[in-house]
């Protein structure tokens, strides 16, 4: 993935004509996938962009970039959060898990990416990535039981294609897993 | 987005003197709703002063009145699940959760979600004229796309909506804003925090230009069995209010001893009536009772074409909320359905 040679800042075209290291870029320190990063970002680089733009991870998705849609989910510090929302320098020092981070080392995929595939839980897959943190979160955080709960608390992910119904079923899945442990 | 310059300065003294350094300078918390207006040209800084990392406002503690302080850092999901919050002030757990989603309340602060600012559309479309983003502009709502738009306290200047759901049951509970500034700190109690349009809608709150949120005190428990917040919108889920209802009432065997109502959605502030209130007192609740008092409520609600339905919604709103808190049964906010 990270070879791919992508046009960068399409549609930025201010940015696109600013050199490297301008004065105004400010170091930070991020762990995203469990590697340690130190990075030079502009104030106004989003958590999202500096992601799929500066580090080539495509795997977290920019469906709106206000917050609406959720395709941007990914976890800071295990929490799970609009990555378009976030000024990426205002997480100096957090870490960041994406959807290319889930998996094992030795390629083993999460639990919950398993159940995704198990239940056909996406049709064009733009909203997976999102969807799968976002449940990884879910997990985490313990509030939901039922599928009621698993439904209010997945609302900030947006399915175009309509896989709700899969979804729940990937998420409940799992969750059944973990409390039979 | 424009370009601007950013600090973190590692104590209140530090973040006051970075706020004051630039007219232009601003606050930025979770960022939310100000990196989104920031996209949309509609907030355009010059410096960032980042808060998130202030030490001391991060937590959740007593005060010496026997109530709660909310720090301002505390994200809207430390707040609505927090053992004392939900047992002590379960209205204002309630409120937090029928609010945006999961996502958005983990990285969303108490300070910020009282500053977040209206969604009406034309204040977020920066290429037409709005008096609360440019003053003197004119307000494209009043004769224009205004469904969600305010039906109470509106002036001819604006007829905008504040969109928080915590506000909301802070103006029930009488909870108290903690702000520092140049010259100290201050209380704002919440029913002066945020503003009524007026002649000057441009300013949302009291809160001054070089002041910062601390935190918010919530006085001693009260309303813990008869609450409710009813949340009504075009969605179950993600999606602001068209109308809310805070609804608290203390109850003396089977008569009301004390009631708070506050609604959200309908004006530029969470709205209370205290002569609507003090009509509950004494009286057994029934529906007779409800009815007068909604129609207290909103005396003098004035649609403006497409928001003409929020004053029935409201009224309607107000008498469920009146019976779903006299009931002891809380609207859930997972369960949508409205008993
Ligand atoms: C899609 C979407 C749906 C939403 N739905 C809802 C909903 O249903 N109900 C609801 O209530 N909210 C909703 N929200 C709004 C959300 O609750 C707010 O964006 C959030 O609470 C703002 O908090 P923040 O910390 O991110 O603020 P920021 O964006 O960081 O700041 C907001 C404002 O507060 C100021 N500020 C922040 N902290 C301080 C401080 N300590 N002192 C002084 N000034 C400060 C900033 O300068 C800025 O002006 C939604 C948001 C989105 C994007
Ligand atoms: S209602 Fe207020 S915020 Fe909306 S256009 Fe009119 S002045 Fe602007
Ligand atoms: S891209 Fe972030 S929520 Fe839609
Ligand atoms: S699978 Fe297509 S948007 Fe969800």
């Amino acid at each position: 993935m990270a070879d791919l040679e992508l046009p960068t800042r399409q549609g930025h075209a201010p940015d696109a004509s600013l050199p490297r290291g301008l004065p105004g870029e400010i170091p930070i320190t991020l762990t995203i996938n469990g590697e340690r990063r130190e990075l030079h970002v502009r104030p106004w680089t989003t958590l999202l962009d500096l992601l799929r733009e500066d580090i080539s991870l495509y795997g977290t998705k920019k469906g709106c970039d206000h917050g609406q849609c959720g395709a941007c989910t990914v976890l800071l510090d295990g929490e799970r959060i609009n990555s378009c929302l976030a000024l990426a320098v205002t997480k100096d020092g957090c870490e960041v898990t994406t959807i290319e981070g889930l998996a094992a080392k030795d390629g083993a995929l999460h639990p919950m990416q398993e159940a995704f595939i198990e239940h056909d839980a996406f049709q064009c897959g733009y909203c997976t990535p999102g969807q799968i943190c976002s449940a990884v979160g879910l997990l985490k955080e313990g509030h939901a039981r039922t599928r009621e709960e698993i439904r209010e608390m997945m609302s900030g992910n947006l399915c175009r294609c309509g896989a709700y119904t899969n979804i729940v079923d990937a998420i409940e899945d799992v969750l059944a897993k973990e409390a039979a442990k | 987005m424009n370009r601007f310059s950013y600090a973190r300065p590692g104590s209140v003294a530090d973040a006051l003197r970075e706020v004051s350094s630039s007219p232009a300078a601003k606050i930025i918390a979770g960022g939310t709703n100000l990196v989104d207006l920031m996209k949309y040209n509609v907030e355009r800084p010059t410096h960032l002063v980042d808060v998130s990392r202030l030490p001391g406002l991060k937590a959740i503690e007593e005060t010496q009145e026997g109530g709660l302080r909310i720090g301002a850092l505390v994200s809207n999901t430390s707040a609505a699940y927090d053992e004392r919050v939900k047992e002590r002030y379960p209205l204002l757990s309630s409120a937090i959760l029928a609010g945006a989603t999961a996502q958005l309340r983990n990285a969303a602060t108490t300070g910020g979600n009282l500053l977040q600012r209206t969604r009406c559309y034309y204040f977020y479309d920066a290429a037409v004229p709005c008096n609360k983003r440019e003053p003197g502009t004119g307000c494209p709502a009043k004769d224009g796309v205004n469904r969600i738009h305010a039906i109470l306290g509106t002036s001819e200047k604006c007829i905008a909506t504040h969109p928080s759901d915590m506000a909301v049951a802070l103006a029930a509970l009488e909870a108290v804003v903690r702000v520092a500034g140049p010259n100290g700190e201050r209380s704002i109690p919440m029913a002066e925090f945020h503003r009524l349009p007026g002649d000057t809608p441009e300013k949302d709150t009291n809160l001054g230009a070089d002041e910062i949120i601390l935190a918010v005190e919530l006085p001693e428990a009260r309303f813990t069995k008869n609450y409710t917040y009813l949340k009504l919108r075009d969605r179950l889920s993600y999606a602001f209010a068209l109308v809310s209802v805070a609804a608290a009432l203390e109850m003396d065997g089977d008569k009301v001893a004390e009631a708070r109502i506050a609604l959200g959605g309908v004006a530029h502030k969470p709205w209370r009536v205290p002569e609507a209130e003090k009509m509950l007192r004494g009286k057994a609740p029934d529906r007779e009772v409800f009815e007068a008092v909604a129609e207290r409520i909103l005396q003098g609600a004035q649609g403006y074409g497409e928001n003409d339905f929020k004053i029935e919604l409201a009224r309607r709103s107000v008498i469920r909320a009146l019976s779903q808190a006299a009931a002891g049964t809380p609207q859930s906010q997972t369960d949508k359905r409205i008993q």
